[in-house]
């Protein structure tokens, strides 16, 4: 069976998702991804030329909502359920990499 | 007391002339839910204080006699948002998650006087067939608990076959309110994409997610739907469309009706039982005045590849936003921003949820795209197309709902391909936005075997028309499992 | 060796409108952190984005300005990207279809036009802000959400006065359409830039170095100054420049280093789910379109040749909407056209200044400054003591009151200043005929003792005259 996806791509995939696979979970992971990989493959058999990609089903077009502020008053409500606060911000660990991807 | 051999005008009809009162037909309920729940696990979280409080509230203000869901006792899947009460969409990112808003059919259900008396197992994040993905339990059909009540809504429909309640909402991607309904023999629909607002269900495939009832019979399927659909300014999706009273056809017949059904969904891999319960559908359906012909959809062998991209493509997005910053569970000890991120989700997520990030993530990344997300995109026009142009002659179609009756747990669950598999006969309808049914119509060894009914989009009546000629034609929702609570 | 520069702006512009691009909650800077935040700016479970029409709006006006070609079926696409200030972890943006692209923006340096073409303008989210401390950084979810115009220019700047020109004239179209207040120093814009060199005649750009959030247009200049330097210098000695982004220091005007880029970001970018497709109609484009305030440009085209003013003070008076539209009430008031120019330059401009505040937030009337200009040049008061009337328009006063009431009005009256004049002629004998000498500086000590005589109402053109007349007779 070819590869799909190597051990190194399922690390580079993790990272990009943010979640740690341990390096005794990796083949076990890149296994199943692989299988189900091959089978996403299965759709190279299909003749899409000139086919609109569907992205969604909904029958609404041009719905947009008016633009009227209201302010919903959750403030309260939403800090106190984070984890964690301090003078109505949300405090997270030091952000080093000012230069992110902010844009 | 259980709710086997009750309905929603039943039960009503009790609550109107007085001879039970909200409260304590909410106590009762609750006090059955105890005593069977323990065999069954449907139910992450009770709220008997909320429940006794609505309860009364509804009592002083009394009944009202034009309304069949005032004063009722609900189950609610724990993907549905709801204020003030405990919703984990069965993962450990959630576990102590109490939301400060509520779903929109959170909210018109409480408006209409249900009582939500608590809130269903599921599969984490609804990903899954089986229930058995939830981080917190595993749920047991309530006719043979040594199986699975199919997933990702298996709390709701085991709750609603089991008794415990009359009905419950629970949510379908890819088939997650019809198969666990075939799987334990009660009724489930999942509307047309767009007919019920999505505000307050957390994410899953966005898509592709829609909300619906799981109830014991046809008719108080309709009422249900009735109560949740319309469009919601909360939810740009949803439709604008003019909701008719889903009941209001249900005693039309189904004489001249034309049923179509696709030969890809009775190929090989269908169980035999399930093969023939769907033969005998059609059969009585012929008898009842349908004519019923075999369609093709020609794509369906490329829609669990489709379905599965896209799907977890459009979760593995909805899903970072559990990153442990503002709310949900947030890693300790940790080093630094990304440790807090890596931890927090590695930690919180499970093994299946990661998985499908992980697929989703790479059919999304830099290179793969094209001929990964976006070929999907486009197969899904082809069965939409295919759909399309079954529906030019067709006013319905007929199809098995899953491809097995319910399978033991533990037996699946190791293998995600064969997981996925099972999805093949159900996902195509949400690929497609359809409303989609399953109805009980047989039984394998003593399980029931649920067949599904497939309407043109925004079609909910003529569903609904069908499933209630069959079901008043058959008993095979009439019957109820011995287990579950003895009255 | 010769090179050539290629320069490439990205601006975020900040869009005025009331509620924020896909939630309710209110644009608004300087409240309590997170007050103006409900739960779909915090991207709690459940929520879905709706979109504000205003702010489509908004774009395809801007769009419009630009000269660029209206998208008619634009979607949203998601961008995904983990940071504390982005809740959903994506940032909801345009990426296939965004709503305007292929516009223009005209550029003239030293007497030379030049046209820039933008590539694309999207519409999408701002994110929040965080702070930094030591141990800890804080989040701030009130800017979440606030709507944002990216303006992505085509590889047609060629030197950093150019990048600069560019964005003058951005700023300024942006700035005419109202959907905006671009300013530098609030962050309602911000430029990102690169920058590539190759040799003259090289086919193939150079590699590119990105500056991100620079502070102001004269930084931007100078940064890209620096760098257009630096670049050469290195493949002067033989070096090559590698993908970076790099930042700039204001206090030594110089570029250092802030990350190698290693490839490209992978934002996974597609289609968002949750929005329905837009359709945006002809009539809709139309009716935006007549709502379209007359764009810099042509003004100050208009200002010169039919108002007579120079290019520069049609320029100065173009810099915002507020300023221009202030001028054109004056004229139409009656005011002189030029006078009306110095005055807006001159004291009006100081005003502003020194009190830090927008011309449209004062009390200062284009009726009032007209009708004190109209006191200028129909000789009823001077120039100097429109200074005071200049003061009493600025508390709200009425010019022709205030010079009434405070009995300013200037003596113009040949019959009423010729006494005083030969009065003045016969006191001082030796100033008459240090005149008659030829030294210039003897009339305007005899100006000075009329103004004297009067308390300074005389008006000195006619004193003058009247002098010269009366000594040369």
């Amino acid at each position: 069976m070819t590869e799909k996806i190597s051990e190194d791509q399922v690390r580079h995939v993790a990272q990009l998702a943010k979640l740690k696979i341990n390096d005794d979970q990796l083949p076990y992971f890149t296994t199943q991804l692989d299988q189900i990989i091959g089978l996403f493959e299965t759709l190279s058999e299909v003749d899409t030329d000139g086919i609109k990609p569907t992205s969604s089903v909904t029958d609404q077009v041009n719905v947009m909502r008016e633009d009227v502020a209201d302010n919903w008053n959750q403030r309260d409500g939403l800090l106190a359920s984070a984890p964690d606060t301090q003078d109505g911000y949300i405090r997270v660990p030091t952000i080093i990499d000012e230069s992110g991807e902010n844009e | 007391m259980n709710y086997f051999n009750q309905s929603l005008t039943s039960i009503h009809k009790q609550l109107s002339d007085k001879s039970v009162s909200a409260e304590d037909l909410t106590k009762q309920t609750l006090e059955n839910i105890k005593n069977v729940d323990g065999d069954i696990n449907a139910f992450l979280t009770l709220d008997e204080d909320g429940a006794l409080k609505q309860a009364k509230e509804i009592d002083d203000k009394g009944i009202d006699s034009d309304n069949l869901l005032s004063g009722l006792p609900i189950a609610v899947k724990d993907n549905i948002v709801t204020k003030g009460l405990k919703t984990t969409a069965a993962s450990k990112i959630l576990e102590n998650f109490t939301p400060i808003y509520d779903a929109t059919v959170s909210e018109k259900i409480k408006k209409l006087g249900t009582i939500t008396v608590g809130k269903t197992n599921m599969d984490e994040f609804a990903m899954g067939g089986s229930t058995e993905n939830s981080a917190f339990k595993i749920t047991h059909n309530p006719w043979d608990t040594t199986k699975v009540p199919g997933g990702s809504s298996g709390g709701s429909a085991a709750a609603v076959a089991a008794g415990e309640v009359l009905a419950a909402l629970g949510s379908d991607t890819g088939g997650s309110i019809r198969q666990p309904a075939s799987f334990t023999g009660v009724v489930g629909m999942k509307p047309t994409y767009g007919r019920v607002s999505r505000w307050g269900l957390i994410a899953f495939g966005s898509s592709l997610d829609q909300i619906g009832p799981i109830t014991r019979n046809v008719a108080d399927n309709a009422t249900l739907l009735n109560a949740i659909a319309g469009h919601d300014d909360h939810d740009l999706t949803s439709s604008t469309k003019e909701v008719p009273d889903f009941t209001s056809s249900l005693n039309k017949g189904v004489k001249g009706l034309r049923i179509g059904i696709p030969s890809e969904f009775m190929a090989q891999g269908l169980d035999d039982d399930v093969k023939q319960t769907v033969l005998n559908t059609a059969e009585t359906f012929k008898k009842l005045g349908a004519t019923v012909d075999e369609v093709s959809l020609p794509h369906t062998k490329y829609g669990v590849a489709a379905y599965y991209i896209i799907s977890s493509s459009e979760a593995s997005s909805n899903l970072q936003r559990f990153d442990g910053i503002r709310y949900g569970r947030r890693a300790k000890d940790v080093k630094n921003l990304e440790d807090l991120y890596v931890k927090s989700r590695s930690e919180g997520f499970g093994d299946e949820v990661k998985r499908r990030i992980m697929l989703g993530t790479f059919s999304l990344s830099a290179g793969f795209y094209d001929a990964y997300f976006k070929k999907a995109a486009q197969v899904r026009t082809l069965m939409i197309n295919d759909f399309n142009n079954v529906f030019k002659d067709f006013d319905l179609i007929l199809a098995p709902t899953a491809p097995t009756p319910a399978y033991g747990i533990g037996e699946d669950v190791s293998d995600p391909m064969t997981m996925y598999m099972n999805d093949v006969l159900t996902l195509p309808v949400n690929l497609a936005g359809l409303p989609g049914m399953s109805v009980p119509a047989g039984f394998s060894k003593g399980l029931p075997v649920g067949v599904q009914l497939i309407g043109r989009p925004f079609d909910e009546l003529t569903v609904y028309q069908a499933g209630n000629a069959f079901e008043q034609e058959t008993d095979f929702g009439k019957q109820t499992p011995t287990m579950g609570g003895n009255n | 060796m010769n090179f050539e520069t290629t320069i490439g702006l990205e601006v975020h512009v900040e869009l005025k409108t009331h509620s924020k691009i896909f939630s309710p909650s209110p644009v608004e800077f300087g409240d309590e952190p997170n007050a103006n935040t409900n739960v779909i700016d915090w991207g709690y479970p459940g929520v879905l984005p709706t979109t504000n029409k205003g702010v489509v709006h908004d774009g395809i006006m801007a769009g419009l300005a630009l000269h660029a070609q209206i998208e008619r079926q634009p979607h949203f696409d998601r961008k995904n990207y983990f940071y504390p200030d982005n809740p959903k972890a994506y940032q909801i943006t345009q990426s296939e279809t965004p709503i305007a692209h292929d516009g223009w923006v005209e550029i003239e340096i030293d007497g030379h036009k030049k046209k820039i073409g933008i590539a694309e303008m999207h519409i999408e989210e701002d994110a929040g802000k965080n702070t930094h401390a030591t141990d800890h950084s804080y989040v701030d979810l009130n800017r979440q959400g606030t709507p944002l115009i990216e303006i992505v220019s085509k590889p047609d700047i060629a030197s950093p006065e150019e990048a600069y020109a560019y964005l003058e004239q951005l700023r300024q179209i942006v700035q005419f359409t109202g959907v905006s207040d671009v300013k530098m120093e609030e962050g309602s814009m911000r430029v990102d830039t690169n920058i590539s060199i190759r040799p003259v005649g090289q086919k193939e750009y150079g590699t590119k170095v990105e500056m991100k959030n620079i502070n102001s247009f004269n930084y931007v200049r100078k940064s890209l100054d620096y760098e257009e330097q630096r670049q050469q210098r290195v493949l002067m000695s033989g070096g090559s420049i590698q993908q970076e982004t790099r930042r700039f220091d204001e206090t030594t005007g110089q570029t250092e280093l802030m990350r190698v880029k290693e490839g490209s970001d992978d934002y996974r970018y597609f289609p968002e789910p949750d929005l329905p497709v837009l359709t945006i109609s002809q009539e809709w484009i139309d009716q935006i379109e007549s709502e379209l305030p007359e764009p810099p440009a042509k003004r100050r085209e208009r200002y010169v040749n039919e108002l007579g003013i120079t290019d520069y003070d049609a320029m100065v008076i173009t810099q915002t909407k507020e300023m221009s539209d202030f001028y054109e009430a004056m004229i139409k008031a009656g005011a002189d056209a030029k006078l009306a120019a110095n005055y807006l330059q001159g004291d009006v401009n100081a005003y502003l200044n020194d009190n830090q505040v927008e011309l449209q937030d004062t009390k200062i009337t284009p009726e009032h400054l007209a009708t004190m200009i109209k006191l200028i040049t129909d000789g009823t008061i001077s120039s100097k003591m429109a200074k005071k009337v200049f003061k009493a328009i600025t508390k709200g006063d009425e010019p022709k009151k205030f010079v009434e009431d405070k009995g300013m009005v200037q003596l113009s009256d040949p019959a009423q200043l010729q006494p005083l004049v030969d009065k003045v002629v016969g006191a001082n004998p030796q100033s008459v005929e240090d005149f008659h000498n030829g030294k210039d500086r003897a009339i305007g000590f005899l100006v000075g003792q009329i103004m004297k005589e009067t308390h300074g109402k005389a008006n000195p053109q006619v004193v003058n005259k009247l002098l010269k007349d009366s000594m040369n007779k």
